[in-house]
C-alpha cells in the first residue's frame, strides 16, 4: 500500500494524455530544460523553443515517437554548441514520426543534427551552420539522416560542413528539396540509399555540389534509383577542406554533380555552371576493396536536358592541366571514367572519357578522348517520383 | 489539490522511511510504469547511503569493465524471490521480469569513497528501462535526473596524478544509446563470459541469482589481472566491453559497419584496413580504423586518444584518455603483420 502511494505520486509517463505544447524559453540551464522536455515529451507533443540563443553544454537527444520540435525561425531560435563538452552531434533523433522545424544549430563539435533509424522524419526550415566558414575542424554533417525509411529535408540551409551539408545515408524513400547548401565540402550527398529525389536545391560554393555515391563494406549497399533535377549547382570551387581518409576528401575541388558506383541515377533539368573541374563526373569507386557483394561501377546513369555553363577551366585532378591545354583552355564539362555500363548522356556539350576499363585502374593508364553522347536529345525519365506519407507533406504546409 | 497530493507524498515517504528497514526490495516500484523520483524508493539498499545491498541484491564484477573516467563502480544484480536468471551460453544472462541491475559510480575523494550517481536498469513487463540517479552532497539520497548532469570532480588517477574533470551523468536517452539492441534497451555487462573469473559464477549460483554455474567456453581475460589472456584476447575483450555495445550490427553505431564484438571474426568488420564511412574529422587524416603494424595511423587509436567531442570515442562517458586501454590496443595493432 505504501509503495503504491509512492508510485502514484511519482511521474506517470505511460498513461495516455492529451497532446500538449511544452514551451522552453532561452535563458540559463538551457541544456537541462530542453533535454528534460525532450525526454518527458509524450507522443503527439510539441516542444516549442522560444526566440533567442540557447547555449548548450552537451548534445541533445530525442527518443520519443511523434514529437514536433519547433522554434521561432531559423534565424530567431539558435541552439549554440560552441561550449559543447560531449556527444557526437548537436541533436540526435532516434524515434519515428518526428518533425524538426524553424530553428538553427550552430557550431556543434561533431555533426549538426543526426537521425538514426528514425523513420518518417521531417527536417524543415532549419539552419545548421559552422559560423567560422569552411574549416577542417568543423563537424562532418550538418543534416544527417541515416538508416531511415521516409526522409524529408525541405527548405534547410547548411553552411560549413567538413563533409556534407545534407547527407542521407543507408536510407530509403527520400526527398531533399528547396534547400541551400553552401561552403560545405559536399553540398548534398545521397549515399548507399535507395530511392531519392533531389530537386529545387541550390548548391553553391561547396567543393562539390551534389554527390550520389555507393560505398563498399557497409551493411546497406547497392544504392539505386536517385533523381537529381531542377537544381542550381553553381560555383562549387571551395578548396576541399575535408580531413583525409574520408571519401569526400577525394572529391576534386570545382565539382558540380558527381555519381560514383551506383545503379539507376537520372540527372536532368539542372543548371550547372562555373565549376572549375567539371559540371558532371561519373566514375567507379577506385580504391581497393574486396567486398564480394559490392558493385563498384556506375550502371544505368542517364544525363539529359541540363543547362551547362562554363566548366573545366581549373581542373583539380592529376593531369588536369595538360588535358585543359589539349582541349583549348577547358576540360569538357562532363567527364566519365569509362568503366560504367549503360551511361546515357544527351547533352549538347563535350564529353570526356578517361578510357579506363576496370574500376580502380590507375589514372596514369587513362586514355582520355572525346566521347560521343546520344546523337539527339532524349527524355531519360524512367524512375518514378518519390512519394512520402501524406502526414510528412502535411507537416510542411 | 496539489497540496493534498504532496502531503500524501510526504506522508508516504515518512511511512516508507520508517518502515523500510525490515522490508526487501520493492518489486512493485521496479514493475510500476512510472519514473520513481528517488533511488531509495526501490529499496535496493538497506542504508540511505547506498552501500549495503538488500536481500537478493548481489554484488558482482566484470572481467573486462567499461572505462568511465577512472570512476570506481559498484555493481549489483537483483532477481526477485523465487526466480533466477537463465544462463545463455557465454552470452548475456536472461533476467526474469522484475529484475534490476544497479551500478553506482564514484571516486575516492580525500581518502573516502564518494558516490556521484547510481544507474538502474529495470526489467519491466514492457522491456528494460534505464534511469540515472544523482547523489546529493551529504550522500544521504539519490534523485532521478532524466536530463543527466555534469558534476565537477577532482580525484587522483591510478598513476597518482590529480585530475579535475566535468563528470557526465548520462541522460536517459544516452543510457539507451549504449544499452540498445535493435532499438530496445538491454543490459550489456553481465555476459557469462565477462562474469567468469573462476569464482563469481559459483557465487551468483550460491545466492540463487542463477541456477548452476555454467561452463563458459571462452571467458574474457580479467582486466585488473594483466596476466590473463593473450594480447589478442585482451585487446578484443577490451573492444567488446568498451565499444561493442554500440559497434555491433544492431547497435547505435550499426551504420559505421565497424563491429567490435568479441565474436566478430571478419577482419575488415573489426577494423583491419577498414575505411571510415561517416567518421568526418574523426578519421584524423587516416585511411583505416586499424592500420596493421601502425597504431599511430589507425583511426581507432586516434579517436581513443582524443578529448574533442567531435572526434572522441566512445561518444558518451569519457572526458579523459584511458591511457592503459590505449597502450593495450596500440601494442596489439603494432604487433599485427
Amino acid at each position: 500500500m505504501i509503495r503504491t502511494l509512492l508510485v502514484a505520486t511519482a511521474l506517470c509517463l505511460s498513461a495516455p494524455t492529451l497532446a500538449k505544447t511544452i514551451t522552453i524559453d532561452a535563458g540559463a540551464d538551457a541544456q537541462e530544460r530542453i533535454q528534460e522536455a525532450l525526454i518527458l515529451a509524450e507522443p503527439g507533443d510539441v516542444v516549442a523553443l522560444g526566440a533567442g540563443r540557447f547555449d548548450l553544454t552537451d548534445g541533445l537527444s530525442l527518443d520519443v515517437d511523434n514529437v514536433t520540435v519547433i522554434g521561432a525561425g531559423m534565424d530567431q531560435t539558435v541552439l549554440n554548441f560552441a561550449g559543447q563538452l560531449g556527444a557526437g552531434e548537436g541533436l540526435l533523433v532516434t524515434s519515428d514520426h518526428v518533425v524538426l522545424r524553424d530553428f538553427a544549430i550552430e557550431d556543434s563539435k561533431g555533426d549538426g543534427i543526426k537521425s538514426k533509424g528514425a523513420d518518417n522524419i521531417v527536417y524543415y526550415q532549419l539552419r545548421v551552420e559552422w559560423t567560422r566558414g569552411p574549416h577542417p575542424e568543423n563537424g562532418a554533417y550538418a543534416i544527417y539522416p541515416v538508416e531511415s525509411k521516409n526522409v524529408l529535408v525541405d527548405s534547410v540551409t547548411t553552411i560549413g560542413s567538413s563533409d556534407a551539408g545534407i547527407y542521407v545515408g543507408q536510407s530509403e524513400n527520400i526527398i531533399v528539396r528547396n534547400s541551400v547548401a553552401k561552403f560545405n565540402v559536399a553540398g548534398i550527398e545521397i549515399e548507399n540509399s535507395v530511392g531519392a529525389d533531389v530537386y529545387n536545391n541550390i548548391a553553391v560554393n561547396n567543393t562539390g555540389g551534389i554527390l550520389v555515391f555507393d560505398l563498399p563494406n557497409i551493411p546497406k549497399q547497392g544504392g539505386r534509383e536517385v533523381r537529381v533535377f531542377d537544381n542550381i549547382v553553381v560555383d562549387n570551387n571551395t578548396p576541399n577542406f575535408a580531413p583525409e581518409g574520408n571519401i569526400v576528401a577525394e572529391v576534386p575541388t570545382g565539382m558540380g554533380i558527381m555519381v560514383m558506383s551506383h545503379y539507376e541515377v537520372e540527372v536532368f533539368d539542372n543548371i550547372i555552371a562555373e565549376n572549375g573541374t567539371g559540371n558532371i563526373l561519373i566514375v567507379s569507386y577506385s580504391k581497393g576493396q574486396d567486398d564480394p557483394n559490392y558493385n563498384p561501377k556506375p550502371i544505368d546513369i542517364r544525363i539529359f536536358e541540363n543547362k551547362h555553363g562554363r566548366a573545366g577551366y581549373k581542373p583539380a585532378f592529376p593531369g588536369g592541366e595538360q588535358l585543359k591545354a589539349a582541349f583549348g583552355g577547358a576540360v569538357p564539362p562532363i567527364i566519365e571514367d569509362g568503366t560504367g555500363e549503360n551511361i546515357l548522356i544527351g547533352e549538347d556539350v563535350a564529353i570526356l572519357t578517361l578510357g579506363l576499363t576496370t574500376p580502380g585502374q590507375s589514372l596514369s593508364e587513362a586514355k582520355p578522348a572525346l566521347s560521343q553522347g546520344a546523337t539527339e536529345p532524349f527524355d531519360g525519365r524512367q524512375l518514378k517520383p518519390i512519394i512520402l506519407p501524406q502526414a510528412m507533406e502535411d507537416a510542411v504546409k | 489539490m496539489r497540496l493534498i497530493v504532496s502531503a500524501a507524498a510526504l506522508l508516504a515517504m515518512a511511512l516508507s522511511l520508517g518502515a523500510r528497514e525490515p522490508m526487501g526490495v520493492a518489486d512493485d516500484v521496479i514493475l510500476s510504469d512510472g519514473l520513481p523520483r528517488n533511488l531509495a524508493d526501490y529499496g535496493f539498499f538497506k542504508d540511505a547511503a547506498g552501500w549495503k545491498p538488500n536481500d537478493r541484491v548481489v554484488a558482482y564484477q566484470l572481467n573486462m569493465p567499461l572505462f568511465t573516467d577512472y570512476a570506481d563502480k559498484y555493481r549489483f544484480i537483483y532477481v526477485p524471490e523465487g526466480q533466477q536468471a537463465k544462463v545463455n551460453g557465454d552470452g548475456l544472462l536472461e533476467f526474469p521480469i522484475g529484475s534490476a541491475l544497479i551500478k553506482s559510480f564514484g571516486y575516492e575523494i580525500e581518502g573516502r569513497p564518494r558516490l556521484l550517481e547510481t544507474r538502474v536498469l529495470l526489467h519491466r513487463t514492457d522491456g528494460w528501462l534505464a534511469l540515472p540517479y544523482v547523489w546529493n552532497d551529504d550522500q544521504s539520497a539519490a534523485t532521478l535526473k532524466v536530463a543527466g548532469k555534469r558534476i565537477p570532480v577532482t580525484f587522483t588517477d591510478p598513476s597518482g596524478e590529480k585530475q579535475t574533470i566535468s563528470y557526465a551523468v548520462p541522460n536517459k536517452n544516452q543510457c539507451k544509446e549504449c544499452h540498445s539492441l535493435s532499438d530496445a534497451v538491454t543490459p550489456i555487462g553481465p555476459k557469462a563470459r565477462n562474469l567468469d573469473d573462476g569464482i563469481q559464477l559459483a557465487n551468483l549460483a550460491a545466492h540463487g541469482i542463477i541456477g548452476q554455474a555454467p561452463k563458459v567456453a571462452y571467458p574474457m581475460p580479467v582486466w585488473r589481472n594483466t596476466g590473463t589472456g593473450s594480447l589478442d584476447h585482451r585487446a578484443r575483450a577490451y573492444l567488446d566491453a568498451n565499444c561493442a555495445h554500440c559497434h555491433n550490427a544492431n547497435g547505435s553505431a550499426s551504420n559505421s559497419s565497424l563491429f567490435l564484438t568479441y565474436e566478430e571474426n571478419i577482419p575488415v568488420r573489426f577494423g583491419i584496413e577498414k575505411r571510415p564511412v561517416a567518421a568526418g574529422r574523426g578519421a584524423g587524416n587516416h585511411d583505416f580504423s586499424i592500420a596493421p603494424g601502425d597504431p599511430d595511423r589507425s583511426i581507432m587509436i586516434y579517436r581513443l586518444k582524443s578529448l574533442d567531442p567531435g572526434i572522441a570515442m566512445p561518444e558518451v562517458g569519457r572526458s579523459m584518455v584511458h591511457t592503459e586501454g590505449v597502450e593495450l590496443l596500440s601494442r596489439w595493432i603494432a604487433e599485427m603483420q
